[in-house]
């Protein structure tokens, strides 16, 4: 008995029956839907996060101080535990070539800037050369810091186009060169814009609010006056060269500082990650949240299963004479289960097709309604139909073999 | 073996549990065969075990014990696929309920015991059409059972148990649920098959006046044999005519 016969002999069967057809399908799409439609906002998720982080620097690595996992209670930190320029001075001459420069960020405090009514709120972030580079800012006036703003710790500052939005009226021309004040924590600060740099939006919310805070940067000398706080880092971010191995160079750094500077610090120690594997530790997270409610979704498919089971059942009962007439005229019992598994599969996959397309519909209007693009994942496309397939075989199984193994006299009586 | 025996049946005994202790036999020892070509009836009112002794030979039933040898194949022996082989290759049925597939042409219900024997589609097809012709239905083929009237769907029905040249036709009641004038036809059909292509027939019915149209009646009662005699040869309508209107 060919398959194509069988598929034949199913498509009839289902039409004559459509809307129970078609109810018994709901289960299916439904089932299908919700996975699909949860794969391909966790996937569009992971490849939002993924091309942000990459922004942020694929080469960075952030080496920071952190507690030594032995010790039950800490002592808190101190000046001789953090990473010093010494320390980033001989580290940097050891892996010249790996390392493209050493980011280092001094936060200086969250202010305000008034201007009569009007107000911006400002993160004031302490920056040097290299830290200021690996944030690739583009800078749509004025121009960027220069070697004597860091070495003197001139009080200049970049400020974003929000910012000159909420206190100029958005032109950046009138921005620069003027001097502004930032109150914070109760102290008044003058910086002096040179530049004015493109704000990236980061945030899923999109922010028109006027309140938003944007980074103020300044050079990192000034940041350190202003603060006096000289003695060293909580982590540096080191930009390296790329085609390195990350995560290699990571322990091979976390392995110098260790050996090098913190064999004898008794609490506290060096942790090297680099962006590669946080990526793959946000990539693993997101992954195992969209996995997990596809899981959940994936039960309504099994719940879709047992419908299609049901009709199956009922299916074969209206039609136990016409199973005894086929077995009559020859139909073997693997035949006659065939027809039926057969069947089933017909409405799991058409069921299952409707579904990856409602799927997909629905994951695409939630990414837009966040806001970005959809990422579709053809793997989970294959993924569906072959899922869809085995419910059908799966919960067509114990029908159909009860169907072959109906006695053909039995059912030739049958009314 | 005697020469040309089609089917032989040898002490045939079945036996139904209808709870323990309690065995219930319906056949006691039948004996009895039908040689090729041989149109023959049995007979006997409901209970007589005459629907059993029909299963038995139909290959949808195995006897509790006995022999059945049918065109040299050992029913007994066969397993459930093999009983599926010679009931798709050896026996056409024809019901008295017809018995067609639901929301399937003429033309594939006649092709299905073909597709079960693994026929090729063009010889499928073309065979089935011969067969629509013999019964006088190609001008029906694409319609569907339910918009054939009962004799149109005996007549599919017999050229269904054509299909695969049967060595037998099992009729049950054929014309049970038709009127007179349409089982007279369906009648004629089965004695041209017999007569014109030599077909083997064994007619199950409960009626006396079409049994005795056939070459043998064997008589059931309470699942025994108690007759086997000559029936008579009706050969030409005009004379079977003539009988009906006797009646």
């Amino acid at each position: 008995m060919l398959i194509w016969e069988n598929i034949t002999i199913a498509l009839a069967g289902l039409k004559s029956n459509l809307m129970r057809t078609l109810l018994t399908m709901l289960g299916i799409i439904i089932g299908i839907a919700s996975v699909i439609a949860i794969m391909t906002v966790g996937n569009s998720i992971k490849s939002m996060v993924n091309s942000n982080m990459m922004d942020l620097g694929a080469n960075d690595m952030t080496v920071g101080v952190t507690q030594r996992d032995s010790e039950d209670d800490v002592r808190d930190i101190r000046d001789t535990d953090l990473i010093t320029v010494d320390m980033l001075e001989d580290y940097k001459k050891e892996y010249s070539d790996k390392i493209k420069g050493i980011a280092l960020n001094v936060s200086a405090g969250n202010g305000v800037v008034r201007q009569g009514a009007d107000y911006a709120n400002v993160a004031i972030e302490g920056v040097n050369a290299d830290a200021y580079t690996s944030l690739n800012n583009d800078l749509l006036a004025g121009r960027e810091f220069i070697d004597v703003d860091f070495d003197k710790g001139k009080k200049v500052c970049i400020v974003s186009d929000k910012f000159v939005e909420n206190l100029y009226e958005g032109d950046n021309k009138k921005a620069l060169g003027q001097t502004v004040e930032v109150e914070c924590y109760g102290k008044i600060y003058d910086y002096h814009i040179v530049g004015v740099y493109k704000y990236e939006n980061q945030m899923i919310i999109s922010g028109q609010t006027k309140d938003i805070t944007t980074s103020l940067y300044i050079p990192l000398l000034t940041a350190q006056n202003q603060t006096h706080y000289t003695s060293g880092f909580n982590y540096v971010t080191v930009v390296t060269t790329p085609g390195i191995d990350g995560e290699a160079f990571a322990k091979t750094t976390q392995d110098y500082f260790n050996i090098k500077f913190y064999a004898n610090n008794d609490a506290y120690e060096i942790m090297a990650i680099s962006m590669a594997s946080m990526l793959d530790m946000v990539d693993t997270l997101i992954g195992g949240v969209s996995l997990g409610l596809s899981i959940i979704a994936a039960i309504s498919l099994v719940v879709g299963g047992i419908g299609v089971m049901n009709i199956m059942l009922v299916s074969i009962t209206e039609r136990t004479k016409e199973i005894g007439t086929r077995k009559a005229l020859g139909a073997t019992n693997g035949s006659i289960r065939l027809q039926f598994i057969t069947e089933s599969v017909i409405i799991c996959i058409i069921g299952g097709i409707i579904g990856i397309i409602l799927g997909i519909g629905m994951g695409m209007l939630g990414m837009k309604i966040l806001g970005y693009d959809a990422a579709i994942s053809s793997q989970s496309i294959l993924i569906a139909v072959c899922f869809s397939m085995a419910i059908g075989i799966f919960f067509g199984y114990y029908p159909a073999n009860k169907a072959a193994k109906l006695n053909p006299i039995d059912a030739l009586r049958y009314e | 073996m005697e020469e040309n025996v089609m089917l032989k049946l040898t002490d045939i005994h079945k036996s139904f549990f209808i709870g323990t202790p309690n065995e219930f036999e319906v056949l006691h020892g039948l004996d009895f065969s039908v040689k090729q070509g041989e149109f023959v009836s049995i007979v006997g009112a409901s209970g007589s075990g005459k629907s059993t002794l029909m299963n038995i030979i139909g290959a949808l039933d195995r006897p509790t014990s006995g022999d059945y040898v049918l065109d040299g194949v050992d029913v007994i022996k066969a397993h459930d696929n093999e009983l599926s082989a010679i009931r798709n290759k050896k026996i056409g049925f024809v019901f008295q309920t017809y018995n067609l597939i639901a929301r399937t042409n003429a033309l594939k219900n006649i092709e299905l015991p073909m597709l079960y024997a693994g026929v090729s589609a063009s010889k499928r097809t073309a065979r089935a059409k011969e067969l629509l012709e013999m019964v006088g239905m190609t001008d029906r083929m694409h319609h569907n059972p339910d918009e054939l009237s009962g004799g149109q769907k005996q007549r599919v029905a017999i050229a269904r148990a054509m299909a695969n040249n049967p060595a037998i036709i099992l009729a049950d009641e054929p014309t049970g649920a038709l009127d007179s004038v349409t089982g007279r036809h369906i009648m004629d059909i089965f004695h041209e098959l017999h007569e014109k292509q030599g077909k083997t027939i064994i007619l199950i019915t409960h009626s006396p006046e079409l049994s005795r149209e056939t070459q043998r009646i064997i008589t059931l009662k309470d699942g025994s044999i108690i007759s086997d005699e000559p029936g008579r040869t009706v050969s030409t309508q005009g004379a079977i005519e003539e009988e009906v209107t006797e009646c």
